[in-house]
């Protein structure tokens, strides 16, 4: 992948965030600069607490930056977006609205009919592989399957953007491997730029383009590597344990 | 049968066996080892009586069983529904718009500590003891754990959720529809149960102290003249309502207020 080409999506231009609290004022972000580009799957990499969220929230506009600025597609981020789609951490589904009216959730909003946003979102539904779910409630759904709906909930709103914020921190290992072979899949057939936040190194070398690894906080970017063996990528080839055993030890340098 | 069955269905007989003992104890005390007069504790077998000739009967009171019923069922309708259609409303509004949370704030913080049945001789004084007072006892006894419930529903929103709604570009009252209020119907729920229950106890209350007709009326009639099988009666019916009642909550419940749990 040739970056000079890409069109630049996402910039992140000197960007600080200190949150003011009780206790003081918490330096979180320092003077962080980053690109993405279009189509790109980045991945923010970095130890837990180190304001990956808060970098995440930066960008999909949920917090405003108290120095810098963030840029998307050449507009100055000063709010949320129905083009940045968000992910979270833990599963944030509309528990009182079953798969389908969360899937449709977004073109709903935006006053899109019935007929065209049911067919857009049993797309997305049968995407994630949730086919005969439409009608269940998140409830009575397992840890892996609510991820998939909030994935194809942030999919069927067909943002320009889509962060993640780690979807995956709280399922097993064994759903987790399942679901990162389903998000390499559902990126490649839906072309769209991703900012992927992880701290699990084979993760973030298995679904990413590039890695950007971030400071411990205050957090900066701290080494920016590109990914470039083929996909769907072997968990146990050289290069790839090679490359994480680098980003270890270097994510180790960042606390240390 | 499945076991799950199975176990139900015992338990259905334990609880049809506390009732029979329940009766057996009453029939026991008051027939046989005769532990209070007749008068003031009758058995169950002359209370099943009475019930059976007071679903037609006029006397002692002037009204049959059923239209007490009718015309309390009436009353703690039309202040019930009155409370509701204000108080969910309101209390949402206060949850939601803080400027309306202000202004309303002040004045029910001071209303909600004063209990329902505290205001029957103001209301008796005010309107006579007709079906206005009542109605406005029932309306207080009802909007206020409509407002109560439905306010702190709507202010545990999650921000979370919240947030996902806005970045779906939702509007401040798309995200009233389509996430506060349907995040807080179980709470708001909760409220028009507990509305059901108060409004009733106050309009019993209400009856008992100045009425023509209902339930309390009978019942408060029914003491003057030492008639304790009606009282029984009229006990035993508002217990039965209440069992309806929370009935038609339960399948209400069922249908509309699902998702959660
Ligand atoms: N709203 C906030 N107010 C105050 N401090 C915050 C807030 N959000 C995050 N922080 C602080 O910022 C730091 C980074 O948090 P976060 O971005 O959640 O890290 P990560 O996602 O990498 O674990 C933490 O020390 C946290 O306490
Ligand atoms: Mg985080």
């Amino acid at each position: 992948m040739t970056m000079e080409k890409k069109k630049t999506v996402i910039e992140v231009r000197d960007v600080s965030k200190t949150f003011y609290n009780r206790e003081g004022d918490h330096l979180v972000v320092d003077h962080l600069n980053f690109n993405v580009y279009e189509n790109e799957f980045v991945v923010l990499f970095g130890p837990g607490q180190c304001g990956k969220t808060t970098v995440l929230n930066l960008i999909a506009g949920l917090e405003l930056p108290t120095g810098g600025e963030v840029v998307v597609n050449g507009e100055k981020v000063v709010g949320p977006s129905p083009s940045r789609g968000m992910v979270y951490q833990t599963t944030n589904l509309f528990m009182w609205y079953n798969v389908m009216k969360n899937v449709e959730f977004g073109p709903c909003v935006r006053g899109v009919k019935k007929a065209e946003r049911r067919k857009k979102a049993q797309y997305y539904i049968d995407l994630v592989g949730l086919t005969g779910f439409e009608k269940h409630f998140p409830v009575k759904l397992s840890g892996g399957m609510q991820q998939r709906v909030g994935i194809a909930r942030a999919y069927c709103n067909e943002p320009d953007i889509i962060c993640m914020d780690e979807p995956f921190g709280h399922l097993d290992a064994q759903t987790r491997y399942l679901m990162e072979e389903e998000v390499d899949r559902i990126s490649a057939s839906e072309k769209r730029t991703v900012v992927f936040v992880t701290n699990n190194a084979e993760e973030a070398i298995y679904l990413a383009d590039r890695i950007i690894l971030l400071h411990n906080c205050p957090t900066s970017v701290h080494r920016e590597y590109l990914v470039n063996l083929p996909r769907p990528r072997n968990y146990v080839a050289p290069e790839f344990l090679e490359l994480r055993e680098q980003i270890t030890k270097d994510m180790d340098d960042t606390i240390g | 049968m499945s076991t799950y069955k199975k176990r139900q269905f015992r338990l259905r007989i334990v609880s049809l066996l506390s009732i029979l003992v329940f009766l057996a104890v009453w029939y026991v005390c008051t027939a046989v080892l005769r532990l209070a007069p007749a008068y003031s504790l009758p058995d169950p077998i002359t209370v099943f009586q009475s019930f059976v000739t007071k679903l037609s009967s006029r006397v002692p009171d002037g009204a049959t069983l059923p239209q007490h019923i009718w015309e309390s069922f009436k009353i703690a309708m039309a202040g019930y529904l009155m409370g509701v259609v204000i108080g969910v409303p309101l209390g949402i509004a206060m949850g939601w718009v803080s400027w309306v949370e202000k202004i309303v704030r002040p004045v029910f913080d001071f209303l909600k500590p004063i209990p329902p049945i505290a205001l029957i001789p103001v209301m008796i004084t005010l309107f006579g003891i007709g079906i206005e007072s009542k109605a406005c006892i029932i309306f207080f006894s009802t909007v206020i754990p409509s407002i109560v419930n439905s306010y702190s529903g709507i202010k545990q929103t999650s921000q979370i959720h919240l947030w996902v709604a806005r970045t779906f570009g939702a509007s401040n009252l798309q995200q009233l529809f389509t996430v506060a209020i349907p995040s807080a119907l179980p709470m708001i729920f909760a409220g028009l149960r507990v509305a059901m229950g108060v409004s009733w106890m106050g309009l019993v209350a209400a009856e008992l102290m100045g009425a023509t007709r209902g339930i309390g009326y009978m019942i408060s009639t029914a003491r003057n003249l030492l008639r304790a099988d009606i009282i029984i009666v009229g006990l035993l019916t508002l217990g039965f309502i209440g069992i309806v009642i929370s009935l038609v909550f339960d399948l209400i419940e069922i249908k509309f207020v699902r998702g959660g749990k």
